[in-house]
């Protein structure tokens, strides 16, 4: 099998495991001392789905896909991701993580390791891959990035849309069953978060399943099989890409009109 | 101003001073090895053990950080001793420099391992490495490159404070030098030499850790920047 074909995501119905959806949040609370900042999320994610979260600041975006992740605790409620159960106590966060591959607004690559290194990091130590494997691996994923030439350069020498994508292939490259992106174009200029979009946008197109925080309302559109519009810790309106054009609620109507400005 | 300098009478000596040279260098290398993996522990202790490990640790090194070095020498000989184990004066000396090291090595590190910013062990931990994983290959390389000009000032205090282990007769470099003034007399001309032989001593572990920081950082190396 060749790495590109490693690299795709998993057929529909290969693990029994993994039973549909792929992600189901269920009730999930969660405060930050007084402040509760998810109040009952429950939504789910299909496998192949690309699922756009959007919201005004502070609506909880963040702490939701934190959740989904185990990177935050939460009160209440259940999460279920590719057949892991978050919310238990005996949850295997290792094994979680390696169905899971998130990408932060801040790539957070490792600077003293090179574009390369920074991929091949987590497939030998996580799955005990051998090195010349994981390299083929690395050069696979950065080509799917577009950066198949910068594999020894190291994170410095890159401008921050390409640092990005680096990102996305460190993730990929552990060939999760679900991506998670919060904000990842946040900190571009606009060139740059084109790239970091294409190369999304070509993720969603082969299938990979994806929750994504974004502002960037006209890929919202472009993408998303199913919006999540988060307003105060809820999810206050949820439906396909279409219901941008007609939001059922104000707080959806004046968001996406300042949204469009 | 009558003061006539003889180093010749020094001359006879020269082997003395070389095996001086010869196991001070040894000390050092020794306690540099074992102090810095045993004080990068204690910092890694430090910050994400127990309660009882942090307390600990944090207890000891506050005590070696306010007590005289040669306190220390004196406690680990005498200690030992007492304990009924015979040690020669060349252990007990590397003992005591490795308890003393460690404790300023910790602190150091401690510096290097927190000014690792949070989100580089998130984004391990979310690509599954563990945690001896991430400290192994995301945490402790760019943290001893924040604080190696600390590190490396430290190890040359270090070779250059091995000379009071010659209060317990290890026979380094300063001990060899009060033995030969006072065989010869020539107290000024002897410190003078092992003086300069100092100097070149912390040369040498510039050097070295130059060379060794050359072969960690190759980031740095080739691209010449601060992390
Ligand atoms: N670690 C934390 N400690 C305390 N409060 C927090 C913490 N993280 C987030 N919050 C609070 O929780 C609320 C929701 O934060 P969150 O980051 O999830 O919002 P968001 O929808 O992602 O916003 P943005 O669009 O600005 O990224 C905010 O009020 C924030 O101040
Ligand atoms: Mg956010």
């Amino acid at each position: 099998m060749s790495a590109t074909a490693n690299l795709a995501p998993m057929a529909p119905g290969t693990d029994e495991a993994t039973v549909t959806p792929l992600v189901r949040l269920a009730n999930v609370q969660k405060s930050f001392g007084a402040v509760k900042v998810l109040d009952g999320v429950s939504f789910e994610v299909e496998r192949g789905e690309v699922a756009v979260i959007i919201g005004q600041s502070g609506s909880g975006k963040s702490t939701a896909l934190r959740c989904i992740d185990a990177l935050e605790k939460f009160e209440q409620g259940t999460i279920h991701v590719c057949g892991h159960a978050v919310h238990d106590k005996d949850l295997d966060r290792r094994a979680l993580r390696r169905d899971v591959g998130i990408v932060f607004q801040s790539y957070n690559l490792f600077p003293h390791l090179t574009v390369e290194q920074n991929i091949m990091l987590a497939p030998t130590c996580v799955k005990s891959m051998r090195k010349a494997e994981a390299r083929e691996l690395a050069r696979t994923a950065l080509a799917r990035v577009g950066l198949a030439d910068k594999a020894t350069q190291y994170p410095e020498q890159l401008s921050g849309g390409q640092q990005q994508r680096v990102a996305i292939a460190r993730s990929l490259a552990m060939m999760p069953k679900v991506m998670l992106f919060d904000e990842v174009t946040s900190a571009l200029d606009p060139q740059l978060t084109a790239e970091v979009l294409k190369v999304m946008e070509g993720l969603a197109r082969d299938g990979m399943t994806m929750i994504l925080v974004t502002h960037e309302m006209g890929f919202a559109r472009k993408v998303a099989s199913k919006i999540i519009y988060m307003y105060r810790g809820k999810v206050w309106e949820s439906g396909p890409a279409s219901m941008l054009d007609q939001p059922q609620t104000k707080e959806l109507s004046m968001f996406v009109g300042t949204g469009l400005k | 101003m009558g003061y006539h300098f003889d180093f010749a009478a020094l001359l006879p000596y020269w082997r003395d001073f070389a095996m001086g040279i010869l196991l001070t260098l040894q000390l050092s290398a020794v306690s540099t090895v074992l102090g810095f993996v045993l004080g990068t522990l204690c910092a890694i202790g430090r910050s994400d053990g127990t309660r009882l490990i942090r307390t600990s640790l944090a207890i000891y090194i506050e005590v070696i950080r306010n007590t005289p070095l040669l306190v220390q020498i004196f406690l680990v000989y005498f200690g030992i001793a007492t304990l009924g184990i015979h040690v020669s004066a060349n252990m007990a000396a590397v003992t005591a420099l490795v308890v003393n090291v460690v404790a300023y090595t910790s602190e150091i590190m401690r510096a290097g391992l927190e000014s690792i910013h949070k989100s580089q062990l998130e984004a391990a931990d979310c690509l599954g490495l563990s945690r001896a994983q991430i400290y192994w290959h995301v945490i402790l390389r760019p943290a001893i490159e924040r604080v190696y000009p600390a590190l490396t000032s430290q190890y040359v205090l270090l070779m250059l404070a091995s000379s009071i282990t010659s209060q317990i007769s290890a026979e380094e470099l300063t001990a060899v030098a009060n033995r030969i003034q006072s065989d010869t007399f020539r107290s000024f001309e002897t410190y003078i030499i092992v003086g300069i032989l100092y100097i070149l001593l912390s040369f040498v572990v510039r050097i070295a850790f130059w060379a060794f920081g050359q072969g960690l950082f190759v980031r740095r190396r080739k691209l010449g920047t601060p992390l």
